[in-house]
């Protein structure tokens, strides 16, 4: 029987469950005692001009060994991201100007942790503060400028190439237009930042809590002017990352370079406060979503334009309209599409991935778009979508968004939701609440979604090896912060080598053992990371039989792995075998595997999503959230329905709950837990996964990811649900985070 | 992040921390569960140069009914309160809010005495206490005294409390059939009110309505005229001066304090 | 000052600063790394720990206010010494996928035990409620959940069909907790 599909429990758990992960802040490795422990100083405004920093009275304070300031550091400032305004670089520790509430100024270095708070607060700096500017619609007029140097706030723009066609949606009979905003929200991992660093000589060590060893060594090895091999990037146990730990943080290159000028090593471990002003951001978009086609529910156009608030330095945000601009018109067949997008800086925190990183963002512009468009012609929801999907018929299916969608069933995904709801009956109890004039009504919404999973980095390796004592080891590219890859590739191993779970070991995120890798984001880890490994298994299995070819005097044909016995033995003949152990003691036995997708695969799904609104106080309380979504086959349930369940909650927690809030004067309202909406358990209901299964041909096995998806179907389904829930009072649109304040606000506006 | 150094002392008896609390004077704080003070310290917002733990002191930590009135000591938690079979039975609203206090480890530690002192407008058991008509003794150097809790708070996280008294018992009138509720509103569970009800018979308490805990004057003086629920209700946000913040607006604080008050008064007659 | 502090049994010593943490105590005094600090404002739990056999928040607690007492942190419980969950919380966490990255665990666990041990009857919504302290980012809850349910000898599948059917919840105001007598008398 194999192994694959089958709910294996996981072999991090053991550990996990007992005396606990190991995280960048546990580490009890020798090489860091002794270590200085960094508190950075950061600044308290949005933008300002320094005009002074005294650190005497802080290296005066119990324990301070250091107080380093910009003037002190020799690491030029960077460029964050490849692509942006080449300006708008950020320095390490800020010198002459800060740019958002939160930016580190200067650095202390303390013998104990308790030390290094009170010394903080005696770094005395003056600071002269320069006009803010908060909204990127207005940072996009470039009358308050970051850079003055760049002379623009806008760090990159897309398709611009060409004035937009003022015709587009001549012929149309309904065109439906809105703006929309798709607030930012924080990854907030609950593992906050951290960093470790020690020298040997000139050989760089690194721990750090990250989603991608590899990436992030190239960046420190850059941002030192070290060789990449000087650099060795370790990564512990991750608490979470979501996408905000994808690549090196600037102040890693600064435990970095103190523990060089310190000739010792130095950890850093930042509080929630810092990480809620420190740490990258998430979606932060200004959409205007143009909708138009036929009143019998045909959709033939659509425009989509977007601001996409970067925070204050250029990051992975920059990129990330891209990808919005490529998935806009969704699960959608639409005959004309036009989109652009602008990238501007702000005098906030920098925006890069979270969890969907620019689809959810797409999806939720094209839902929404698609749901007014609805209204207007008065047609069920549901109806439109099932109208207008790409049909099964079409695929390889090449967008008006520029990619080929793979495979798919879009209309059976939206039916296999809708009938797991209960559709017909939800709205029949909707009309009759309605009808009743109930102060709780009841709201339904739908969406269809597809999105791009492995894109970008296609490329993976792995490797696999038997040891003579009969234990594999996998060494893997991807880097798994709670996915459960120690289980899920040991299954594919295991199912080749017939090597039971527990002798399987994966190894990931070290750089000197593994020095190629992309990590884990993106949703691209067993579409790229896992194929190889299945690949590496196979081509190991594949060696094993040649080379008891001759041991067991039978032809490789003859040969097959035994499942049971973790052995090679010939067909029919079991007392012919020799065991993968001994062959190993022979002669190592081991086999790489460098995998290309060469394309991304497009999962796809349909959530619905049913609330009860009282429309007296704006509450929204989520019943019921129906979830159908497509991977391609199951490697093990158990891990796919964590990630759905993972995504799911975090989809509806963007709907009603999270919001990064800022005042006018750039300071953060939702710096910490007690302030920022992360759902917990009670707010939350337990969720109805329905499974379908379309394979991708773009992989031996069929998979696509599974990591993100969640968080994009939810998102539109619940904030829709809401909207439904009061279309009778006139509500035609209320924007994310729907709020009880919102929510009542909107019906007080429609009934005006 | 960590409080600023600090002394400490955990006295043995409360004559001994009035003594102390006397001799430190308003450099010192006093720390019961410290869920409210430890926050602060944490954040920096406050630095008392010495604390004196009362948390543990068996004297100020009890339950029980004394004639009309039950009788809570300062240092009881609210997880206790919760538990209690006198307070189900005598004065069932207090442990009904109680219940909605932050969330179980909170209530583990946190005391009546702690969130009282503290005056914040947005804690739940204020408000209660205010709809119970309770009582706030206070013992320091010159004795005991007892201050009506509608006299006790002067603003936000101000009271009448001299820096050398502590507070060690609450008393409540023993509530016998009154009819009772408790409606808070919250976006999250754990979350504290954006406004919160209690009503217990015909007074009313509001959280998070202003400077204080405060009683909905207007509409109690509606009711005992004779007006509908609803019609006094409508009453509840004047004289109030809510606060505005990113949960709410002083318009929709304004407009929710009806709404909860309504449904409090119609639950606590049994009409809900 | 000097603190006695017994952890997991054994008894612990330490002069400490009095404004540590009970977090670092357990953490760099007694070495003991599962419990983790996740924020700065007593909201997320992940720090939480038995105190005298109750769940509190190792961040909000100082040492030296523990001094004399007992404390339990997921180190403590059944096989664990032997890396082996066999405590009905933990082998109901690994069996029900109740984790991911594993940071929210070791305080989602201890608040699970406590919540075990002071309500002998749990459903999903007393469940969901008495989880309210605790924070997961990866999870969703729902396998957390389900492993409470089943750590408590409960079914999950039929505890969650119920909640999902019952009429209660429909009326129930869903991001608080309205008291009203009925309810709490019942």
């Amino acid at each position: 029987m194999s192994i694959l599909g089958t709910r294996v429990v996981r072999n991090e758990d053991p550990v996990f469950l007992t005396r606990g992960a190991t995280y960048t802040d546990d580490l009890t490795e020798e090489r860091l005692t002794g270590a200085l422990h960094l508190t950075l100083v950061r600044s308290p405004l949005a933008h300002a001009t320094i005009t002074s920093i005294d650190t005497s009275a802080a290296l005066d304070a119990p324990g301070v060994v250091a107080v380093v300031t910009g003037a002190d550091l020799d690491i030029s400032p960077a460029l964050l991201f490849p692509g942006a305004n080449k300006a708008m670089t950020r320095p390490f520790l800020a010198t002459d100007r800060v740019r958002f509430v939160g930016e580190p100024v200067a650095a202390v270095l303390t013998e104990e942790l308790y030390q290094g708070e009170d010394a903080a607060e005696l770094v005395d700096v003056e600071y002269d503060p320069l006009d803010v500017v908060i909204d990127p619609l207005a940072a996009v007029r470039d009358e308050t400028l970051l850079f003055p140097e760049a002379g623009t706030n806008t760090a990159a723009a897309y398709g611009y190439d060409e004035e937009p066609d003022a015709a587009f949606f001549d012929g149309c009979e309904v065109v439906v237009t809105r703006d929309l905003v798709n607030q930012r929200l924080a990854a907030a991992p609950l593992e906050t930042r951290a960093a470790s660093a020690y020298w040997d000589g000139d050989k760089l060590t690194v721990y750090m809590s990250n989603q991608n060893a590899q990436g992030g060594r190239d960046e420190v090895a850059g941002w030192l002017s070290l060789d990449k091999d000087k650099v060795r990037v370790v990564l512990p146990d991750v608490g979470g990352g979501f996408g905000a730990k994808i690549g090196s943080d600037p102040e890693f290159a600064i435990v970095a370079w103190l523990a060089k000028q310190q000739g010792r090593p130095v950890r850093w471990n930042e509080s929630r406060s810092e990480n809620m002003t420190g740490m990258v951001q998430g979606r932060a978009q200004r959409q205007t979503v143009t909708i138009g086609g036929t009143r019998q529910g045909r959709i033939t156009h659509y425009r989509l334009d977007v601001v996409q608030d970067l925070g204050a330095y250029p990051r992975l945000g920059t990129f990330l309209p891209m990808f919005t601009r490529m998935m806009a018109p969704g699960t959608y067949d639409i005959a004309h599409v036009d989109s652009r997008a602008k990238a501007v800086v702000t005098n906030t925190t920098s925006v890069a991935a979270y969890r969907g990183a620019g689809r959810p963002e797409a999806t939720a512009a094209i839902e929404r778009a698609v749901d007014l468009f609805a209204a207007e012609i008065g047609m069920d929801p549901g109806e439109v979508r099932k109208i207008n999907v790409v049909s099964p018929d079409k695929f390889p299916f090449t967008t008006k968004g520029g990619v080929e969608y793979d495979s798919g069933e879009y209309a059976r995904a939206i039916d296999l939701a809708m009938e797991k709801a209960g559709y017909a009956d939800l709205r029949a109890e909707q009309k009759a609440r309605r009808e009743r004039g109930d102060a709780r009504q009841l709201g339904i919404g739908v969406s269809s979604y597809v999105e791009i999973t492995g894109g970008g980095a296609f490329v993976e390796d792995a490797s696999v090896e038997v040891h003579p004592d009969g234990s594999v080891t996998v060494l893997t590219g991807t880097s798994p912060h709670g996915q459960g890859h120690a289980t899920a590739w040991a299954m594919l191993a295991s199912e080749q080598l017939g090597v039971p779970m527990e002798k399987i070991t994966v190894k990931h995120g070290d750089t000197d053992l593994i020095p190629r890798g992309s990590g884990t984001m993106g949703s691209r880890s067993l579409q790229t990371g896992g194929i190889a490994v299945h690949n590496a298994s196979t081509e190991l299995a594949d060696l094993a039989k040649q080379r008891a070819a001759d041991l067991l005097e039978a032809s490789v044909e003859d040969l097959e792995i035994d499942p049971l016995n973790a052995a090679v033995v010939v067909k029919g003949v079991p007392d012919r075998s020799v065991t993968l152990a001994d062959l190993a003691a022979r002669e190592e036995l081991k086999a790489e595997h460098t995998f290309d997708a060469k394309k991304p695969t497009f999962p796809f799904g349909s959530h619905v999503c049913v609330v009860e609104v009282d429309t007296e106080s704006g509450k929204v309380t989520v019943e019921k959230i129906v979830a159908v979504d497509d991977a391609g086959p199951i490697l093990n349930p158990l891990l796919c329905e964590g990630q759905r369940h993972g995504g799911i909650a975090q989809g509806i927690a963007q709907a009603l709950l999270e919001e990064v809030i800022y005042d006018e004067e750039g300071q953060p309202l939702t710096g910490t837990f007690a302030d920022y909406g992360i759902p917990s358990a009670a707010e939350l209901p337990s969720f109805d996964l329905v499974e379908m299964t379309t394979p991708t041909p773009i992989n031996p096995m069929g998979y696509k990811g599974i990591g993100e998806a969640g968080t994009i179907g939810s998102t539109p389904a619940t904030q829709s649900a809401v909207i439904d829930a009061l279309s009778h009072l006139g509500v035609t649109h209320i924007d994310m985070p729907l709020t009880p304040m919102r929510v009542w606000e909107a019906i007080q506006e429609a009934s005006k | 992040m960590i409080p600023l150094a600090f002394d400490y002392a955990r006295p043995d008896s409360l004559d001994d921390a009035i003594a102390l609390l006397a001799e430190k004077g308003e450099d010192a704080s006093v720390l019961a569960g410290g869920h409210s003070l430890i926050p602060v310290m944490k954040v920096r917002l406050g630095a008392p140069e010495f604390l004196i733990d009362i948390g543990r002191l068996a004297e100020l930590s009890y339950i029980r009914v004394e004639g009309d009135e039950l009788a809570v000591g300062a240092a009881t938690k609210h997880r206790e309160i919760v538990d209690s079979a006198e307070v189900a039975a005598e004065v069932p609203l207090l442990g009904a809010v109680a219940r909605t206090v932050g969330d179980p480890q909170i209530r583990a530690r946190g005391t009546l005495g702690g969130t009282v002192a503290h005056a914040d407008p947005a804690a739940d058991l204020p408000a209660a206490l205010l709809a119970l008509d309770a009582v706030v003794v206070l013992q320091g150097p010159r004795g005991k005294r007892s201050v009506p809790i509608g006299e006790f708070y002067t603003g936000v996280f101000t009271t009448v409390r001299e820096p050398d008294e502590l507070i060690v018992e609450i008393r409540i009138p023993r509530c016998g059939d009154k009819g009772w509720a408790y409606e808070k509103f919250t976006r999250r569970s754990n979350d504290w009110a954006i406004v919160a009800v209690a009503v217990s018979d015909d007074r009313i308490g509001l959280v998070n309505m202003g400077s204080t805990a405060l009683r909905a004057s207007a509409t109690e003086q509606a009711l005992a005229g004779g007006k509908s629920i609803a019609e006094a209700a409508a009453l509840a946000a004047e004289g109030a001066e809510p606060p505005a913040d990113t949960h709410g607006s002083v318009a929709y604080r304004t407009h929710l304090v009806q709404v909860l008050t309504r449904r409090a008064l119609e639950t606590a007659r049994g009409q809900g | 000052m000097k603190v006695e502090i017994t952890v997991n049994g054994e008894s612990t010593g330490a002069d400490v600063e009095p404004r540590q943490l009970l977090a670092h105590y357990l953490r760099e005094n007694v070495g003991l790394k599962a419990t983790n600090i996740g924020c700065d404002t007593t909201s997320c739990g992940a720090c939480t720990v038995l105190l005298d056999g109750h769940a509190v928040k190792s961040c909000t607690v100082l040492s030296v206010q523990a001094d004399q007492q007992a404390v339990t942190t997921m180190e403590g419980l059944d096989g664990a010494a032997e890396g082996r969950p066999e405590h009905p919380v933990t082998a109901a966490f690994r069996a029900e996928h109740g984790l991911q990255c594993g940071f929210c665990t070791p305080g989602m666990v201890m608040a699970a035990v406590s919540l075990i041990e002071h309500d002998d009857d749990l459903d999903e919504r007393k469940i969901r409620e008495g989880l309210e302290g605790n924070l997961c980012r990866c999870t969703g809850y729902h396998n957390i959940v389900r492993a409470v349910l089943v750590a408590a000898g409960k079914d999950p599948d039929a505890e969650q069909r119920a909640e999902a059917e019952s009429d209660a919840l429909r009326t129930a105001p869903g991001f608080s907790r309205g008291e009203s007598a009925e309810e709490a008398r019942a």
